[in-house]
């Protein structure tokens, strides 16, 4: 290969090497795998919201047909060594209610679990948990998280004595002296709507035990294997080298598989109590409550600035929903948006609250975004309102407050290490012709037309690729944000590049195949990505917070650097020279002034024979890289939304969708515009259709795919994809995480545009997600 | 149990089944043919849906037993000597899928709306494909697969 060849894979739109087992049905998801003898669990689930058990009863459960064993709560508190984590406390005095896998005195929302049944098929497990009789006391139930708060408010865990969870707090600046000095202020309130993931395939579970061993193999349709061993290690007290978890294919996540289940717990245990393969599938209205929620959070913000607009200050208070438990990450999900309300705006003084607060509702935790979709969507909401009462236009009130100089410290602290925001707001100006859709709207103003038009811009700005392990610690979760990777090249010149991180549809392999191949010089189909296995992947953190290009990326990049360092070693000694002597392009290496060369591939024949490397030198050629990130990954960019809102029925039609994203160096063009546009259409539909509802009792009403809006095709429209690049700063890849900006971005673009258009009825604000009915009533009320 | 005789991928298979089995664990668990995927129990997100005597159906909203006689092609009969069917093909070239586990349904119910109407428009496309659920692409890209699958036909 000629030296001077570069980046052969990095930047091309490479089809990915993850789809032909996908498209053909050899993929193998957590319902395909089957374990000889293994018998099967059902979950047997509160019908209340708040109820005090009274009684279980098993004895017709225990004599149905093929039914092994059945069990309450009570009956396994010896199974337990702890119970299930939370690895967030975000503040030193947080109330921790503790969350054992099956519920003992009290079932804390409808779909708690207080029983399981474990029977010889799937029907018989799910029959036999229909024989088993619980006895409730109803308890009154609270799903407002406002009202949870109230003196009257009934309480989840009465060891706690209050619903309150905790209270955390993040002030810098002058934010008091700012807001009093201000000449112009907004304040606005915001409900984010609770979503209810739905990855197209449910959670499900498999434990084999090796009983004499007291070896336990778990397949999980999880994003976390391995942070899933360590914790099932602390619930169960099975020891952590005796624990192996493989995620196998796995049919999304979006945070909703980024959780440490109550489901997993059980199996494990089980599977050591009754010595036989278990195997847990969950069905999906079950998983409307047994599966973790998202957002749920009130937001009041207040915005300070000066008479010709320049923003100085933001201030926030956050009520937000833990649900009945906390889960994984519960208390930490709107921390994660804290750093982030003063958007990419140059404001000085910033002063942010939050209070969690428990709930009789399913947990919430980490959804697509988790935190900064929050924060992206008030920020950007409230600019709009500031721009109404100064009456300029949207566009340069944003322009003029925009961070310009990179790295750039915000008021809440952290660094941007680079971005050009005005960069993407200016092509997707152009993209969309603003002028343009600005004179149509005026046109159809005039003339009274029935349908009537909006613009609404998001110009954002968000913190992924989680995260600096010190800032980590410093903010009290328990765990670090490093990756590892472990690059291994065979005799015959493949390489197995073995991740951390766990995919469930990014295209991870295809993506770490093209960085590996251009540093190693070698064909893509000759780099083998493995992931997702305990026994066979260095130590890892797995993926969310869209880490795992931008962390576990980074640390197989600097793995193969350490394989190249050594090639070069084995080379120069081949070649008689010194290191200094070779020049390394693309995995060749050549000795200077001469067209002798050699490859790495080559030098890892020779390190695998080891019948000539330099003394004392290890044979093989292999290396594991861990990468504690510098910084957190900072993405932005403009989202233009252009609505069609129907007067007479309150409909609303995306016109155009004009998304410029700023996401540094790309690998795979043709993978990251997927993300992108698949987290739009999320994002879009927590703005036009996605809300979970409860009743007054605390039942969800929105509990399956017949009543929650899950949009279709039919329903979204095509969005225009296109890209800035500012390079990262602080990585050697220069990239930037892309998995989650567009469900940041994309519902106060849509929103925006919404109360763009409804602006001259005096309608300003629709509570998402904006329903026909709700756009109609609003107005209908206005007039 | 009844006596049920499938034509599944061109292979008959003689089963007795249950009466309450659902056609989609008749394939699944009776023929191990996995690749059709459970998503739902409501018959709203159509990862199981197959072709019965060539039209699309969602297999989780039929019993075996309403199978008897017929013809059915799953994601597994599709591809031919290990080339890919031009819809497979379509969606791997445009990224059409990323988790995969909607695109066996989404595939077959693609190519059941081509058989039904050879040149769709991008409306069209979105319309005829509304009763199956994607949530990792956007379906921006599945519509383009399917143009793409539409004019290579």
């Amino acid at each position: 290969m000629a030296v001077s060849e570069q980046q052969t894979y990095v930047g091309s739109p490479v089809a990915r090497k993850e789809d032909p087992e996908l498209l053909t049905g050899q993929a193998r998801f957590i319902d395909d795998i089957v374990i000889a003898g293994m018998v099967w669990m059902a979950v047997v689930r509160s019908p209340y919201a708040h109820a005090r058990i009274l009684s279980v009863d098993l004895t017709a459960a225990r004599e149905a047909e093929g039914v092994v064993a059945a069990f309450a709560g009570a009956d396994l508190s010896d199974q337990w060594a702890g119970g299930l984590p939370c690895a967030w406390p975000v503040t030193e005095d947080i109330k921790l209610a503790t969350h054992w896998p099956l519920a003992v005195d009290k079932a804390r929302y409808a779909g708690d679990g207080v029983a399981v049944v474990i029977a010889e098929s799937r029907a018989l497990a799910k029959d036999a948990a229909e024989l088993v009789h619980v006895e409730y006391e109803q308890l009154p139930a609270v799903s407002n998280v406002e009202a949870a708060l109230g003196d009257d408010a009934p309480i989840l865990h009465d060891e706690l004595g209050t619903n309150h969870c905790y209270t955390w707090k993040l002030e810098a600046g002058e934010s008091e002296r700012l807001f009093a000095e201000a000449a112009v202020t907004v304040k606005e309130r915001y409900y984010q709507n609770r979503l209810i993931p739905n990855a197209i395939e449910p959670r499900g579970v498999i434990v084999q035990p090796v009983p004499t061993q007291g070896e336990y193999t778990m397949w999980s349709a999880t994003q976390i294997p391995h942070i899933l061993r360590t914790t099932l290690t602390l619930v169960t007290g099975i020891s952590e080298a005796k624990l192996r978890i493989i995620a196998p294919d796995v049919g999304g996540g979006f945070g909703s598989k980024l959780d440490v289940y109550a489901e997993e717990a059980l199996c494990l245990a089980l599977a050591r109590k009754l010595g036989r393969p278990i195997k847990w599938i969950e069905e999906r209205s079950e998983a409307y409550v047994a599966t973790i929620h998202g957002r749920d959070v009130v937001q009041e913000i207040e915005l300070a600035a000066t008479a010709d607009g320049t923003i100085t200050a933001v201030r926030v208070r956050l009520t937000a929903a833990m649900g009945a438990y906390l889960q994984l990450v519960t208390p930490g999900i709107p921390i994660l948006g804290a750093w982030l309300y003063g958007g990419c705006y140059a404001v000085q003084g910033y002063d942010f609250e939050c209070v969690g607060v428990y709930t009789n509702t399913t947990p919430t935790d980490a959804y697509r975004g988790a935190g900064r979709p929050e924060a992206t969507y008030a920020i950007e909401r409230a600019v709009d309102a500031l721009a109404r009462k100064l009456e300029v236009d949207p566009v340069e009130l944003r322009r003029k407050n925009f961070i310009r100089e990179f790295p750039a410290t915000i008021a809440a602290g952290l660094t941007i290490d680079s971005g050009d925001y005005e960069a993407s707001l200016d092509k997707a100006l152009a993209m969309v012709d603003y002028e343009g859709v600005r004179a149509e709207q005026a046109e159809r103003r005039e003339r009274g037309d029935r349908k009537q038009l909006g613009i609404g811009f998001s110009t954002y700005v968000e913190m992924c690729g989680l995260a600096p392990s010190r800032i980590l610690g410093a903010i009290r979760y328990v765990a670090g944000g490093w990756d590892a990777a472990t690059i291994r090249f065979l005799p015959t010149g493949t390489v197995q590049a073995i991740v951390g991180t766990s995919p469930h549809g990014q295209g991870h392999v295809t993506t770490f195949s093209q960085v590996v191949a251009d540093r190693l010089g070698v064909p893509i189909e000759a780099v083998e990505v493995i992931h997702g296995d305990t026994m066979v992947s260095p130590l890892g953190m797995d993926t969310y917070g869209s880490r795992s290009l931008t962390v576990g990326g980074v640390s197989l990049w600097q793995a193969a650097d350490k394989v190249v360092a050594k090639a070069k070693s084995i080379v120069a000694h081949q070649f008689e020279v010194d290191d200094a002597d070779l020049r390394e392009a693309n995995g060749t290496f050549t000795l200077a002034g001469t067209d002798k060369t050699m490859t790495v591939a080559e030098a890892a024949f020779a390190a695998w024979t080891a019948h000539n490397l330099p003394d004392g030198m290890e044979p093989g050629l292999e290396a594991t890289a861990v990468y504690d990130p510098a910084n957190f990954s900072w993405p932005g960019g403009t989202h233009i939304a252009v609505v069609e809102v129907d007067t007479e029925t309150g409909s609303v039609d995306i016109r155009r969708y004009v998304a410029v994203d700023d996401l540094g160096v790309v690998v795979n063009p043709m993978i990251v515009d997927g993300q992108v546009a698949g987290g739009i259409a999320q994002g879009v539909a927590q703005a036009l259709f996605e809300e979970a509802l409860y009743d007054d009792e605390a039942n969800l009403l929105t509990s399956n795919m017949v009543t929650y809006m899950v949009p279709s095709a039919a329903e979204l429209p095509k969005f225009e994809i296109d890209r800035t690049e500012t390079r990262a700063t602080d990585n050697p890849l220069g990239v930037k995480g892309v998995g989650e900006t567009g469900t940041i971005a994309s519902p106060p673009a849509v929103m925006n545009a919404l109360a763009d258009a409804l602006s001259p009825f005096g309608v300003f604000d629709i509570a998402m997600p904006a329903t026909p009915e709700r756009v109609w009533r609003a107005l209908e009320e206005a007039r | 149990m009844r006596r049920v005789s499938l034509a599944v991928n061109g292979v008959r298979h003689e089963l007795d089944l249950e009466p309450r089995e659902l056609l989609v664990y008749v394939l699944r668990e009776r023929l191990g043919l996995t690749g059709t995927n459970v998503g739902c129990d409501t018959s709203s997100c159509g990862a199981c849906t197959v072709l019965l005597n060539g039209e699309s159906v969602k297999s989780c909203t039929l019993l075996g037993v309403q199978a008897d006689g017929t013809e059915l092609t799953t994601i597994e009969g599709l591809a031919d000597n290990g080339t890919l069917h031009p819809m497979q093909q379509a969606f791997h070239e445009q990224h059409g899928l990323q988790c995969g586990y909607c695109t066996p349904g989404m595939v077959l119910a693609a190519i059941s709306l081509l058989a039904e109407n050879p040149d769709p428009s991008e409306d069209e496309i979105r319309h005829g494909l509304e009763g199956n659920l994607c949530r990792c692409t956007g379906y921006q890209n599945i519509v383009k697969a399917v143009r793409a699958a539409a004019a290579v036909a």
